[in-house]
């Protein structure tokens, strides 16, 4: 019985989402393969080495599996998986992409987006944006897993010797897509699933520009990502990849500090499993105050700058 | 060009779930359904396709109880031509839903299927990858932007960390995200219109899929409730609270 998991990298390291979905695999007590696909992995290869219980890292390389494309990483996992008794990969837009295609491919059906390991084959998952845990189990003679990365903790590398580093044979691609563009967001912040502290903004903010300037300083101070609710994504003031929530990111962090966010139970089923809960919203009422730890009633444009100040 | 858009009937997105106190699943009595929301997001951009000349029919189909009829006659409200419901009860999971549609491709022989990216009751987000996988087709999952053009479409995909584009083969697989458009209300006169329009109801049982669940359900549960926590004074005494009580700072 071996676990394989599949790494989220940026080629040159493995990313803490991986390190988060290790500590799942590692619950099933089995050995564990790690799969490091891309183009350009020796890097995060290197590193996928020495994490804990890991017997061995496989690497894969072309141009297709670089961008992370669907169709040739589903037909890489398909080949490898009926090696394994459990595939488990962490719930990034590249697995939550490709993995159901292996899956159905396989005749399994995935279990998406688990919060816990019960046994080998049972599992916790939140359906109905959190408020709803289920307890499954899986009759498929190989489970495929993606990992809500916000209900673990990172499990760090160790210092040990290095598991060997062999290279997979790939596929052919099918040649049903190809890479056209990305457009990635550059920025010199923390990522938002795997920050210590997350700063997030809702429609209260009023404007992109508003957004920026009242948000920002605090992000700054607080060496924090930058979230916010759908409300204020679809309004224009922050980009799609801000958004925390049922149908955006779940984040974990140890505190998160929600500003004029009313706290709609989809944006609270992407944060409610932070640490500690800041909330600063001028209507009493807000729903966000329920889960907030604590709580500011007022004018955020006042407090935010002031709350920035005080930190300085 | 035929666009094939599967809809789920959902709980509504307002609503507040309750989950059953002997833990055997959420109460669904008397509860308001309604379309996925990302279901008619797909809707939505079909119409738009055959409104700008390059779809020529857009076909709805539900599986779920017969209650689906509801759903896809909300689809033909907004504009789409005619419907499927394959009806069955109980939990069709995602692969098994993923094979009967695969079957109404193979009757209907559509250029693309577009679906919503996740359902919001069992947030699995898994239907059009896989229909994807049993068809052979190239899938353009998370998209909030198409372009089709020869022989091919070119799709806008919400990743981490920003967009990526991608061009696929046709016919393909399309899930839509939130920012893909959005969709219009159904009109009064449109409701009436939608009356008429032909749905075809069938039982899934009809296509020789086995839709046995491979996930069994052993408990359903509330999620632990976050203690409530205090309305401070100040942002002084904040900031005191985050250094000393939670040591976060």
């Amino acid at each position: 019985m071996t676990t394989l998991l599949l790494a989220a990298h940026d080629g040159a390291s493995i990313k803490d989402a991986t390190l988060k979905a290790l500590t799942a695999a590692l619950a099933f007590g089995d050995d564990i393969h790690v799969l490091v696909a891309g183009d350009g992995v020796a890097g995060a290869a290197t590193e996928a080495a020495k994490l804990k219980g890991v017997g061995r890292v496989l690497t894969a390389e072309t141009p297709a599996l670089g961008h992370g494309l669907a169709e040739p990483l589903a037909a890489l996992i398909v080949a490898l998986a009926p090696a394994y008794s459990a595939v488990l990969a962490p719930s990034t837009s590249t697995f939550k992409n490709a993995l159901p295609r292996a899956a159905a491919l396989l005749d399994v059906m995935q279990i998406s987006d688990i919060t816990a390991v019960l046994a080998p084959d049972t599992f916790e998952r939140p359906t109905y944006a959190g408020n709803a845990l289920l307890t499954v189990r899986s009759a498929d003679p190989i489970r495929l897993i993606t990992v809500r990365t916000a209900s673990f903790r990172a499990t760090p590398a160790e210092d040990r010797a290095p598991a060997p580093i062999e290279t997979v044979a790939v596929p052919a691609d099918p040649g049903l897509s190809t890479f056209v563009g990305d457009a990635f967001s550059t920025a010199d912040r923390p990522e938002l699933t795997s920050a210590r502290v997350v700063v997030s903004g809702g429609r209260a903010l009023g404007s992109e520009e508003q957004f920026k300037a009242v948000l920002l300083p605090l992000a700054d101070r607080l060496g924090a990502a930058v979230g916010a609710s759908r409300a204020a994504v679809d309004a224009g003031y922050a980009p799609n990849d801000w958004q925390v929530g049922q149908t955006g990111k779940a984040v974990s962090p140890d505190l998160y500090v929600a500003v004029g966010i009313s706290g709609a139970i989809q944006h609270l089923a992407g944060m409610k499993d932070a640490k500690v809960i800041v909330a600063i919203n001028k209507d009493a009422e807000a729903p966000i105050f329920q889960v907030a730890d604590y709580g500011l009633v007022g004018d955020l444009f006042e407090l935010v700058p002031e709350l920035t100040k005080a930190l300085g | 060009m035929k666009i094939l858009v599967p809809v789920k009937r959902v709980v509504d997105y307002n609503v507040n779930i309750r989950v059953k106190a002997d833990g055997s699943g959420v109460d669904l009595a008397n509860v308001k359904m309604s379309m996925n929301p990302f279901d008619e997001i797909a809707v939505e951009e079909a119409l738009r396709l055959r409104e700008a000349g390059v779809a020529t029919e857009v076909v709805a189909v539900s599986i779920g109880p017969k209650e689906s009829q509801e759903t896809v006659r909300t689809a033909l409200a907004m504009g789409a031509d005619r419907g499927i419901v394959l009806e069955a009860d109980g939990i069709i999971e995602p692969l098994a839903v993923a094979k009967l549609l695969k079957a109404i491709v193979a009757e209907e022989a559509p250029g693309l299927v577009i679906l919503g990216k996740q359902a919001i009751d069992d947030d699995s987000n898994q239907t059009g990858q896989m229909l994807a996988a049993l068809l052979g087709w190239p899938q353009g999952t998370f998209a909030s932007k198409l372009v089709l053009g020869d022989g091919g479409i070119e799709v806008t995909r919400e990743v981490d960390g920003g967009l990526q584009t991608v061009r696929l083969a046709l016919p393909a697989i399309i899930t839509a995200d939130l920012r893909l458009n959005e969709p219009r209300y159904a009109s009064l006169p449109n409701i009436m219109k939608a009356k008429k329009k032909p749905i075809d109801l069938r039982s899934a049982s009809q296509y020789g899929v086995d839709l046995t669940p491979r996930l069994t359900v052993l408990k359903t549960a509330e999620p632990p409730v976050r203690p409530a926590g205090r309305r401070l004074a100040s942002v002084a005494e904040l900031v005191d609270r985050l250094k000393t009580e939670a040591g976060v700072l």
